[in-house]
């Protein structure tokens, strides 16, 4: 097994455990909750099963208790995930332990998921962790050092991240910049409106600084299937004489045999758009009508 | 001069928690010349200095003891320090507080988000651009420019697809009553309901823009809202990420498609079902207002 992939993933470790022999499987976790803006505990008697699926299916089998995030996970709210189960006497005792430990873990590590699936419990009445899943919040690893993220994604992916934005790797042909998830999403959905296909997502983010921008035109436009470069800002934290001054810096240097479109309004517009025009490029004021040149371009 | 809106308005009286920073003093300059009223701004170990004439404290209680009217925070602070700045707004009893700050930990923003609730005051954000009311007031980092005094109610989960539709609702010569940007992060204080409900209330509001993106279900639940309250003004709402493949975070810590749930397609749908139109192009958004500005101008 070691050495062999699954689902993409290299395995790259393997835990012996000695083989379980099992009376029950059951189901904990703890969720960061979107709608309810709560923590949220699933409990079920019913565990190894894709737990989204058995709520809408049996949502009778499946406990969600919101959990106060000032207050933390109260004792009736762990008698009653323990009652649920169905577990009485030691392994009663041990279920009270885990829920405990696991919503501890949950809360001082910064997860958005923390999950034992399926939780065993033996013949012997123990309770065994068969499995379990954690997701991370990205945003607080600045307050764990002991992470180190595993590198993964494409190329493109993994650069952009290296240098501090967020990008997504499509298969098309015209590079996407933009400044704001929501903006840069439209103009991905624009430019496929348009007849065009967007060759990635990079959203610069607020604020962005001009060797920001400058970093994020050169990747894009050395990237070998880009052929259009097209860059939609719309300033509010970020100022278009800095973006104008990036894009300008980039495309002189690796710019040779691509084009380049933009797209610029909003804080100190005037200065960007006269930054550009010195510089051979010239800037659009409608996202739609830059948009339909650049899918143009690319045909 | 308009003197009611919702949320934000000439009685809006502003302190700025990390003004001395680099974003802090450009968007407190582009505030004042705006004409919000930026009364006092709050850096730790900076009391005494002042920013495009705007006086320093060490900490909000000197402010709020120098400058009493102060009744909105918007905070600038790095995400370390943001829940600590939002817990101080709070607890001298400001009841609005804007967090444009990105990145700050879910857990920080669920724990602030219920004591605020608890303070019975209003989190707006965080990872958001702010509030503004054309004429009257911007609390926030939005190009004040772009937005004319009007009767259009703008809530969005992004900031810069805002300016999009917010601009070119302006240069179909309407305007907005109130532009607020709940944020982009997975939880957040005020949601899509609440505001709805607001513009609901407010007769500055004619119309409303809803701006939603992937991820979440927030869309679909202000689509049942919608629906079940027979919502009495008309509603055109715009869905970014159609595009977007699923498993991927599209920039916003919110906006991804996650084991099957929350892709475009299911917002749009429930949007549409409530009776409300969504656009495809942010510049549809405008033209369908500037129709049912007409209608409603014939009908009146």
């Amino acid at each position: 097994m070691l050495g062999s992939s699954i689902k993409g993933e290299r395995v790259q470790s393997v835990i012996v455990t000695p083989f379980t022999e099992i009376a029950r499987e059951l189901y904990l976790g703890f969720i960061v909750d979107r709608a309810r803006r709560r923590p949220v505990m699933i409990a079920s008697g019913e565990g190894g099963v894709d737990i989204e699926a058995l709520a809408k299916m049996s949502p009778g089998n499946v406990l969600k208790l919101d959990v106060d995030p000032l207050t933390g996970l109260r004792d009736y709210q762990v008698r009653r995930a323990v009652g649920f189960m169905r577990l009485r006497d030691k392994a009663a005792e041990e279920a009270v332990k885990t829920l405990k430990s696991l919503y501890r873990l949950f809360t001082e590590m910064d997860c958005e998921l923390a999950e034992i699936n399926p939780l065993a419990l033996t013949p012997e009445q123990r309770l065994v962790a068969l499995d379990s899943k954690i997701i991370l919040d990205d945003n607080a690893l600045f307050r764990h050092r002991e992470f180190t993220r595993p590198s993964s994604g494409s190329g493109l992916e993994e650069e952009a991240r290296r240098l501090g934005f967020s990008a997504v790797e499509l298969d098309g042909d015209i590079g996407i910049i933009g400044n704001g998830a929501g903006l840069t999403m439209a103009t991905m959905d624009m430019v496929k409106l348009k007849g065009g296909s967007p060759a990635n997502f990079l959203d610069v983010g607020g604020g962005a600084a001009e060797e920001v921008v400058d970093k994020a035109a050169r990747l894009l436009l050395t990237h070998p299937r880009v052929k259009v470069l097209f860059v939609n800002i719309l300033g509010g934290i970020t100022r278009c004489d800095e973006v104008a001054r990036g894009l300008v810096s980039a495309y002189k240097a690796v710019g040779h045999g691509k084009r380049v479109v933009v797209r610029l309004m909003g804080t100190n517009e005037e200065e960007g758009k006269k930054i550009l025009r010195e510089n051979g490029l010239l800037p659009y004021d409608s996202m739609e009508e830059a948009a339909e040149v650049a899918a143009g371009l690319a045909r | 001069m308009r003197h009611m809106a919702i949320l934000v308005d000439a009685n809006t009286h502003v302190l700025v928690q990390g003004i001395t920073g680099r974003q802090g003093a450009f968007h407190t300059r582009a505030m004042l010349r705006y004409g919000t009223r930026v009364e006092a701004g709050v850096t730790p170990g900076k009391g005494g200095q002042s920013v495009e004439g705007v006086p320093v404290y060490d900490s909000v209680e000197e402010a709020l003891a120098n400058h009493p009217s102060i009744n909105t925070s918007l905070i600038m602070v790095p995400a370390a320090y943001a829940a600590d700045a939002v817990y101080e707004a709070l607890d001298n009893g400001i009841k609005l507080v804007v967090i444009i700050t990105e990145h700050v930990p879910v857990h920080d923003t669920l724990k602030f988000v219920r004591y605020a609730s608890l303070q019975g005051a209003r989190v707006i954000g965080p990872n958001c651009p702010g509030v503004i009311t054309p004429g009257a007031a911007k609390v926030g980092i939005m190009p004040g420019h772009i937005f004319k005094q009007g009767g259009v109610g703008i809530v969005s989960r992004s900031g810069t697809l805002t300016y999009e539709i917010a601009y070119a609702v302006t240069l179909k010569g309407l305007g907005q009553s109130t532009c607020v940007g709940i944020g982009g992060d997975p939880v957040v204080g005020m949601d899509f309901i609440e505001v709805l409900e607001m513009f609901r209330k407010d007769p500055g509001t004619e119309a409303v823009v809803l701006i939603g993106e992937i991820g979440g279900d927030m869309e679909e639940r202000a689509a049942a809202y919608i629906r079940e309250t027979n919502y009495p003004k008309p509603v055109v709402a715009y869905i970014a990420g159609r595009t977007a493949p699923p498993e991927k975070r599209m920039g916003h810590a919110g906006a991804i498609i996650s084991m099957g749930a929350g892709d475009a397609e299911s917002k749009v749908k429930a949007l549409t079902a409530a009776g409300v139109y969504v656009a495809s192009t942010p510049s549809e958004v405008a033209e369908k207002l500037s129709k049912l500005q007409g209608y409603s101008k014939i009908n009146r």
